[in-house]
C-alpha cells in the first residue's frame, strides 16, 4: 500500500521537476548554513570559553570572607534589639590564614589541582623608569600544573626558579619597554620599602599587552619575604579535570574553609550570559532560513494539491480512503525534506571545509589565525530534525485540504 | 436474474439559500447480465442519480441496497471500500493518471485492494487491456493514446477487481463516431456476456437503442 503512495508522490513532485528542485533548494541550503553558522558560532563561542577556562584559574581562593562575619553580640542576642556602631576590625597580617591545612583539605578532593600564591604590588627601577608591577610569588614545580603560563614562555621555564630563588619571569612587554635582556638583573622595590635585585630567568608572551606589561612571577618565599607576610599566601589557584564543575566544587569548598572561593563561571557571569543571547539570536536567524524553506515547500505542494484535483477525485472514486491522499501529499513533503537533509548536510559539511581552510591576519597582530569550528553531532541532528519537521508539517495542510475533496464536485465540473 | 442494485425513493438536494432538488423520489432495480441505459435532456438530474447509485454522493432521502446490503449507515471509508471492489466507473472524460503507463492506471484498483500479487497483478492488467485490443499500448502514456484508446483504457480500469456493477456516464460523449461505437459495443459485452450489471448515463439515442432497458429523467424524476 504505502509503496503504492509513495510512487504517486514521486511521479508528481517528478512532473513538475523545476519547482521541486527550487523548493529543494531552499531546504538544501536552510540546512547548510545552518550547519555552516552553528559550527562558526559554537566553534567561537568554545574557542572563547576555552581561553577564558584556560588562562584563569578554574577556583580562586582569596583571603577574603563574602560576608562580614557576625558580631558575637549579635549571635549570642539573635531577637534581641542590639546595635553596634563603627565596628573597627582587629589589625593582623593580610592572608588566607592556615593555608597549608587548606592545601591539605584542598589535595584530598578529586580530580583537582592546587597552588598557593601570594600577589603584592611593586616598582621595577631600570635606567631611570620607573614600572609599576604585580609580583606574584608562586611554587614554581606546582604552577604548571594550575596554570597555562608555561605554553606562552619564548625564553626559559618556570621550573629555572626552582634552580634559582632569586630568578625572575617576566613579560614580553616590560623587557621591551625597560630594553631588558635575559639574564640581566633587575632591582625591584616592594611597598614595605625593601628592595630585592633578580636575574631575568625567562620571558613570556600572552598577547595581552597590560598582562605582560605588569605579570611578573618569583619564587613564593622571596615575595614573602620583600613583603613581609612570612608564610602567608593571598590565594590559592585551582584547576579541575572538569571546568565545568568549578560552580559546584567552589561552592563546596567555600562551605567547608569559610574563604572566598570564586568559581571562573561566578567570575565571568555576564559573559556566559552573553554567549547564551548570542546562541538565541544565531538559532532564531538560522531557524528563520528553514522556515522559509518550509513556505517553499507548502507552495510546492499546495501547487500540486490544486493541479491534481482530477487525480485526487478519481483516486477516490476508484475506492482510495481520505488518509490514502493525505498519505500522498504529506510523503511529497517528507521525500522533500528527506532528500533535503541528505543534499544538505554533505553540502554543510562542504561549506564547513571551506570555512575551516580560511586564514587570516588580525590588524596588529602577526601570527594568521582561522576560524575557530566546532562539529558536534547535535547540530547535524538539529539541522536534520528541524528540516525534516518543517517540511513534513508544511505538506500537512494542503495535504489535509486534499484529502478533504469531494470527488462528486470534481467530476460533475470536468464532464 | 439477481438484484445487484436497489433503490427506495432515492432524493439528492443541495442545501442552501437557493435549495435545489437534483433527484427526487426515484425507485429501480438493476438485475445481473442487465444493460441499463439513463437517457434525458441536459440538467436532468441524470448523472447524479448515477453518482447516488455510484455511492460518490449520499441521498439525503430514500434507501439504496447493493447486493442487498443497505447502505446508508456506511462511513466514508466503508464506501470507498464498496466503490473499490463492488463498482467500476467509466467518465465521460477518461480520467486516467497522466503520470501512470495505461498499464499502471490499470494496475491501481488492484494495487489498493491488495487481493492479488504483484505478479498475477502485472498479468491481469495485461490480459484486460489485451481483451480491449490495447496488448500494444500497455506502456504507453495517456498523452500517447487517442481518445477512444484513452477511454478503452479507463473500462479496463474499471473492470480490474472484477466489479459486479460498471457505471458510466457519458462513456462515448468525447468520442468520435467509431470510437463511440467500439466502445458502446465493449460496455454491451460486459452485460450480456459477461453477466454484469451496466448502467449507463447517455444521451445519444443510438446508444441507448442497444440497452436492455431505457430509464428516461426529466427534472430528477423518472418518466415514462
Amino acid at each position: 500500500m504505502m509503496p503504492l503512495l509513495v510512487s504517486i508522490a514521486i511521479k508528481h513532485l517528478l512532473a513538475r521537476k523545476r519547482q521541486s528542485v527550487v523548493s529543494l533548494m531552499g531546504v538544501v541550503l536552510g540546512v547548510a548554513f545552518f550547519l555552516a553558522i552553528s559550527t562558526m558560532m559554537l566553534g567561537s563561542e568554545a574557542d572563547f570559553i576555552r581561553r577564558l577556562v584556560d588562562n584563569t584559574p578554574h577556583i580562586i581562593i582569596s583571603d577574603e570572607y563574602r560576608n562580614p562575619h557576625p558580631q558575637p553580640v549579635e549571635t549570642a542576642f539573635p531577637t534581641g534589639a542590639v546595635e553596634i556602631r563603627s565596628v573597627k576590625p582587629e589589625t593582623e597580617t593580610r592572608g588566607i590564614r592556615g593555608f597549608n591545612r587548606i592545601l591539605d583539605y584542598l589535595c584530598g578532593l578529586p580530580d583537582l589541582k592546587a597552588s598557593p600564591a601570594l600577589a603584592g604590588q611593586a616598582v621595577v627601577s631600570f635606567a631611570g623608569k620607573d614600572v609599576a608591577i604585580s609580583l606574584s610569588g608562586v611554587l614554581p614545580a606546582e604552577l604548571a600544573s594550575v596554570s597555562t603560563i608555561q605554553s606562552y614562555m619564548t625564553d626559559g621555564a618556570i621550573t629555572d626558579l626552582i634552580a634559582n630563588p632569586d630568578g625572575i619571569i617576566v613579560g614580553s612587554e616590560l623587557m621591551r619597554v625597560l630594553s631588558l635582556h635575559l639574564g640581566e638583573n633587575i632591582t625591584v622595590a616592594a611597598s614595605t620599602g625593601q628592595i630585592h635585585t633578580f636575574k631575568i630567568l625567562g620571558v613570556f608572551h600572552t598577547g595581552r599587552a597590560s598582562y605582560d606589561e605588569s605579570q611578573t612571577f618569583v619564587a613564593l618565599k622571596r615575595v614573602q619575604s620583600l613583603l613581609g607576610r612570612s608564610n602567608r599566601v593571598n590565594s590559592i589557584i585551582i584547576k579541575l579535570a572538569d571546568p565545568y564543575a568549578a560552580r559546584d566544587m567552589a561552592a563546596r569548598i567555600e562551605a567547608h574553609i569559610g574563604y572566598k572561593a570564586l568559581s571562573w563561571q561566578e567570575a565571568s557571569e555576564d559573559i556566559m550570559s552573553t554567549l547564551m543571547i548570542r546562541n538565541i539570536i544565531m538559532y532564531s536567524v538560522v531557524s528563520a532560513v528553514l522556515i522559509v524553506a518550509a513556505f517553499g515547500i507548502y507552495n510546492i505542494i499546495s501547487t500540486v494539491v490544486m493541479e491534481k484535483q482530477r487525480d485526487i477525485a478519481i483516486l477516490k472514486s476508484i475506492g482510495f480512503h481520505a488518509v490514502d491522499i493525505e498519505w500522498i501529499f504529506v510523503t511529497q513533503g517528507v521525500l522533500l525534506g528527506l532528500v533535503g537533509c541528505a543534499t544538505g548536510l554533505p553540502l554543510g559539511i562542504v561549506l564547513m571545509l571551506i570555512l575551516e581552510s580560511f586564514k587570516f591576519r588580525v590588524p596588529g597582530s602577526s601570527d594568521p589565525i582561522s576560524l575557530p569550528l566546532d562539529w558536534g553531532w547535535y547540530q547535524f541532528a538539529i539541522a536534520a530534525l528541524f528540516a525534516f519537521l518543517a517540511a513534513t508539517l508544511a505538506a500537512l495542510l494542503p495535504a489535509r485540504k486534499a484529502a478533504h475533496v469531494q470527488p462528486v464536485d470534481i467530476i460533475r465540473g470536468a464532464s | 436474474m439477481a438484484i445487484v442494485l436497489r433503490s427506495e425513493h432515492l432524493t439528492r438536494k443541495l442545501a442552501g439559500d437557493v435549495p435545489v432538488t437534483l433527484v427526487e423520489d426515484i425507485s429501480l432495480e438493476v438485475r445481473e447480465g442487465e444493460f441499463l441505459a439513463i437517457i434525458g435532456p441536459s440538467g436532468s438530474g441524470k448523472s447524479s442519480l448515477l453518482y447516488l447509485l455510484g455511492l460518490l454522493d449520499r441521498p439525503t432521502e430514500g434507501r439504496l441496497w447493493l447486493n442487498e446490503v443497505e447502505t446508508s449507515g456506511y462511513g466514508e471509508d466503508e464506501l470507498a471500500d464498496i466503490r473499490l471492489a463492488h463498482l467500476g466507473f467509466v467518465f465521460q472524460a477518461h480520467f486516467l493518471l497522466p503520470e501512470f503507463q495505461a498499464l499502471e492506471n490499470v494496475m491501481l484498483p488492484m494495487q489498493r485492494l491488495r487481493r492479488l500479487s504483484p505478479g498475477e497483478t502485472e498479468a491481469r492488467a495485461q490480459k484486460l487491456l489485451a481483451d480491449l485490443g490495447l496488448a500494444e499500448q500497455a506502456r504507453k502514456y495517456p498523452h500517447q493514446m487517442s481518445g477512444g484508446q484513452s477511454q478503452r483504457v479507463a473500462i479496463a480500469r474499471a473492470l480490474a477487481n472484477d466489479p459486479k456493477i460498471i457505471l458510466a456516464d457519458e462513456p462515448t460523449g468525447n468520442l468520435d463516431t467509431k470510437s463511440s461505437g467500439v466502445v458502446q459495443q465493449i460496455l454491451k459485452n460486459l452485460a450480456h456476456t459477461q453477466g454484469r450489471a451496466v448502467i449507463a448515463v447517455t444521451h445519444d439515442p443510438g446508444f441507448a437503442a442497444l440497452a436492455d432497458r431505457t430509464l428516461k429523467v426529466v427534472d430528477g424524476r423518472l418518466s415514462a
